[in-house]
């Protein structure tokens, strides 16, 4: 009853869920099929399309605070590295003394340089749930304290957006460096398992694509109800006309800074997800240049519509598969190409050409 | 001394003897290099130091043709030769009286042999030649060298040098050669007074020959005044030290500017983000770089025939932006900033494709290398040296173009306030137009400076961007002097940490410091003033 109510009147967002709901089912079937049949999906489709799917989930988080709340936030990515380094910890942890050098209980860099004990913040990455809590807390934190100081002293506009970029570009200087402990320029690799399953069998990967489209369903439908709810009312005010309503009464910080926390947790778990999946996190994640790809996804899609921002994500995403692997030269032509003419012609996204004229957001 | 006095005799009883092997037309010379060609290498050493002796106006020639092994000797008929290049072919060209011996075979004509301890022995009295040079550099790096390998006939020739010496550098340089000369002196007392006399000096040696004193001299006194002496060299060593970190910081800062001063008169009047600013820095870059294809010997020129021609291309390219993208956006700066990334992909990747996506070859012209050698501990490099006094010169030229034109008061105007100015009949589009393509110029010329500094590659813009936010949003937006004042500021922070936190770290740093301080003062350090600020 629920579900039924916060879908009420979101055509596109229960087409979305119908769609993913069919991929989900249909996707592991098909790879099931001998791999010899014209249907067969490889398992390297699937592990793609549950990368996809991870993007989407950020894209869905970025569209919360950028479409709702009016933050164009250029450093989503650096929360969706974070959430992905806890993650990649766990699995380095999980490597045990499958490593090179055999160490059971450091991963391979620390040995390479030289380090005699695990440093304070790995401990407690052998654990899943806690790996599982950073996810969420690692990236929570980051953007609870950054958002405190932000807003409360009310940086907004396009100088939130800069700080938000040297926030990730800082990030990305720091985890290049190998003193932090986090790989260096390497970042996390070579992972073996995940809770005791092999990340190289096919069943595992199917496993994390099927997780990956559940927490992109859950994700969409918590987003969807907070939009539909009087703090999403107040959220899409904020946007809109912040002075007015803080004027009226509203503490506009706390609902911002309680959006955009819960977006950057949405973004750490999109990372945890992805991980697993493409095998290898570094410091490159956090670059300035990712964030504002999925600012691109968004607005490709269409902003403050949620099922665009998934839309954007996995169509820029598969047409950037076809171009590098077609014409590598012409990928940066067509993804400049499209930022420009979306937003010159299309400033309600591709989610917009199908809305009637009328439909609120 | 009596290495002279032995020479001396050598000398007359060479003269004596008839000329075997080498005729040069000077009985000296003869005698030099016929022991030169001795088999023992004690009378070589002989023949140089006689060689050495002689005023024949070409023996340090002579001398350096030996060490580098470059002076060959002909048995029939005697004669000293150089090889030459002569018509494409290898000659042997008279080293004395310039004539043609025809063309040249190792075998024929042969090297004289040296050893090491001839090659030390000749590096020293080629500078004590160069002593008597006319020129005072000349000298005053011929007497460092012979601080830098100390022996003790040193100390007569310099004194005798001093009385000469009319060049106060020079002169002061021998002094602190006496003074070096005397720490090693028998009476404790002249020790001392040695001390007393190089105190402020920077010169290595001296630091290394008081370092000797003040842990090891059997006089207390001495010691006590040795580390005295060297407690205050090290504090000036440190006071130029930091001058030398200042100065680092403000060439970094001047870049830092320079890359952000464009982006502060698009962001400031228009309030526009362009993210694709860094594009046109690198526009600017490859104009020196297409340039330099045109004009490959005349380096200089091209650098200089570059700051016009990156201005017109990078601004042209910025008002086909702005009439063709951002006038549709104004009011959306979000959108802008998306636009204008795109552009900034497009423009990267039309570099890969037309020229390489590879770094391309940026030569420096000749005024722009090498170093302007203050002292021994410090010295400024030319190329940072002139980005910092070009980084001011643009600085003050768009300072007066906005001060004093007519085009700079109406885009002040439009600044302030869009509506206003258009009801007093400023035509705002144009003027933006004009604006952007000025800012944009500006990045060009960036370029320009920039190619001299990094490498220059389809990322260069990139690399500068993020930087550029920083200093624009630091200092203030719409406010020339913050972006100055923030730009040279961040660049000496970034230096001043350097040293104790490491080139990243520091970055990091100043990355945080920004974040916070924007925090407390969200306008930057110069924040605009008026209504039209509160946007």
């Amino acid at each position: 009853m629920f579900l039924l109510r916060i879908l009420k009147g979101d055509r596109g967002g229960q087409l979305f869920l119908l769609v993913l709901l069919l991929v989900l089912i249909a996707v592991p079937l098909l790879n099931g099929l001998p791999a010899d049949h014209p249907a067969h999906v490889s398992t390297y489709t699937v592990t793609l399309l549950g990368k996809y799917l991870t993007y989407a989930l950020l894209a869905v988080a970025v569209d919360l605070v950028w479409g709702y709340l009016g933050i164009l936030s250029l450093g989503h990515a650096a929360f969706f590295a974070l959430g992905g380094y806890a993650m990649g910890m766990y699995l380095m942890r999980q490597i045990g003394e499958r490593g090179v050098y055999g160490n059971p209980e450091l991963p391979d860099f620390m040995v390479f340089l030289n380090w005699q004990e695990l440093p304070w913040f790995w401990y407690g990455f052998d654990q899943f749930w806690f790996a599982a809590l950073m996810v969420f807390l690692a990236p929570g934190i980051l953007a609870f304290v950054f958002g405190w100081l932000a807003f409360r002293s009310r940086v907004t506009g396009v100088y939130l957006s800069i700080i938000t970029q040297a926030l990730t570009y800082a990030l990305m200087l720091a985890f290049f460096r190998n003193e932090m402990g986090f790989g260096g320029n390497n970042g996390l690799t070579d992972f073996k398992e995940i809770l005791g399953f092999s990340l190289q069998s096919d069943s595992t990967r199917i496993g994390l694509f099927i997780a990956s489209g559940v927490a992109l369903a859950v994700g969409y439908l918590i987003c969807r109800a907070l939009v539909r709810s009087r703090l999403g009312r107040v959220a899409m005010a904020i946007r809109d006309a912040e002075n007015r309503t803080r004027f009226v009464g509203y503490r506009v910080e706390n609902v911002k800074l309680a959006i955009f926390t819960f977006s950057a947790m949405l973004a750490g778990l999109a990372g945890a997800l992805y991980v697993p999946q493409v095998g290898i996190i570094n410091p490159g994640e956090f670059a300035p240049l990712n964030s504002i790809e999925v600012v691109i996804w968004v607005a490709m899609g269409g902003r403050a519509t949620l099922y665009g921002a998934v839309l954007g994500a996995v169509g820029v995403n598969y047409a950037k598969t076809w171009f590098t692997g077609a014409f590598p030269e012409f990928w940066l032509f067509a993804l400049g190409g499209l930022f420009v003419l979306v937003t010159l012609l299309l400033p309600r996204g591709i989610a917009g050409l199908f809305r009637r004229r009328g439909d609120s957001a | 001394m009596l290495r002279f006095i032995v020479t001396l005799l050598l000398l007359c009883l060479g003269a004596t003897l008839p000329a075997a092997e080498v005729e040069t037309g000077d009985a000296r010379l003869d005698a030099a290099f016929e022991q030169l060609l001795d088999r023992n290498f004690d009378v070589k050493a002989l023949g140089v130091a006689a060689l050495a002796e002689s005023d024949h106006p070409k023996r340090a020639e002579l001398l350096r043709g030996v060490l580098e092994g470059e002076l060959r000797y002909l048995n029939k008929p005697p004669r000293l030769v150089w090889m030459r290049e002569k018509d494409g072919d290898r000659h042997a060209i008279d080293a004395l009286d310039g004539g043609d011996h025809g063309k040249f075979s190792s075998r024929k004509f042969k090297k004289l042999p040296i050893n090491n301890a001839m090659r030390g022995q000749i590096r020293g009295l080629l500078a004590q030649l160069q002593l008597s040079d006319p020129d005072p550099e000349v000298r005053l790096k011929s007497v460092n060298e012979m601080l830098d390998n100390p022996e003790p006939g040193h100390e007569a020739l310099f004194r005798s040098l001093l009385d000469k010496e009319q060049d106060p550098a020079v002169r002061a340089a021998l002094q602190s050669a006496l003074a070096l000369a005397g720490l090693g002196a028998a009476e404790p007392g002249q020790r001392r007074q040695a001390i007393a006399e190089l105190a402020g000096s920077l010169e290595p040696a001296v630091r290394n020959g008081l370092t000797r004193l003040a842990n090891g001299d059997p006089d207390e006194q001495v010691r006590a005044d040795a580390a005295a002496a060297l407690q205050e060299i090290e504090q000036r060593v440190e006071i130029f030290g930091h001058l030398e970190t200042l100065f680092f910081g403000l060439s970094a800062g001047s870049v830092l500017v320079l890359a952000a001063i464009g982006l502060a008169i698009t962001f400031g009047v228009m309030g526009v983000i362009n993210m694709a600013h860094g594009e046109l820095i690198m526009l600017g870059a490859y104009t020196t770089y297409l340039m330099q294809q045109l004009l490959p010997e005349m380096t200089g020129l091209s650098i200089l025939l570059s700051i016009p021609a990156a201005f017109i291309v990078s601004g042209v390219v910025g008002i086909a932006i702005e009439r063709g993208v951002i006038r549709f956006l104004y009011g959306r700066p979000l959108e802008t900033l998306l636009a204008t990334f795109g552009i900034s992909l497009v423009l990267q990747q039309l570099v890969r494709t037309l020229i390489s996506p590879q770094n391309v070859p940026v030569s420096n012209p000749d005024f722009l290398s090498g170093l302007w050698q203050i002292n021994s501990v410090l010295a400024l490099t030319y190329n940072r040296l002139y980005i910092f006094i070009f980084c001011l010169l643009v600085f003050a030229g768009l300072f007066l173009l906005l001060k004093y034109t007519r085009l700079g008061l109406q885009v002040r105007a439009v600044s302030q306030n869009r509506a206003m100015a258009r009801a007093m009949g400023v035509r705002s589009a144009r003027v933006d137009a004009l604006t952007f393509g000025l800012g944009s110029g500006i990045a060009g010329i960036a370029g320009v400076a920039l190619s001299q500094l990094t490498n220059v590659g389809p990322n260069l813009g990139q690399a500068y961007i993020v930087d550029s936010f920083m200093v624009v949003v630091f200092g203030g937006v719409g406010n020339l002097w913050g972006t100055l004042i923030g730009g040279l500021g961040l660049g000496i922070a970034n230096k001043v940490m350097e040293p104790w936190a490491g080139a990243v770290l520091a970055k990091i740093l100043v990355l945080v410091f920004i974040i916070l301080f924007i925090q407390k003062r969200p306008r930057g350090l110069f924040p605009q003033k008026g209504r039209a600020a509160e946007g």
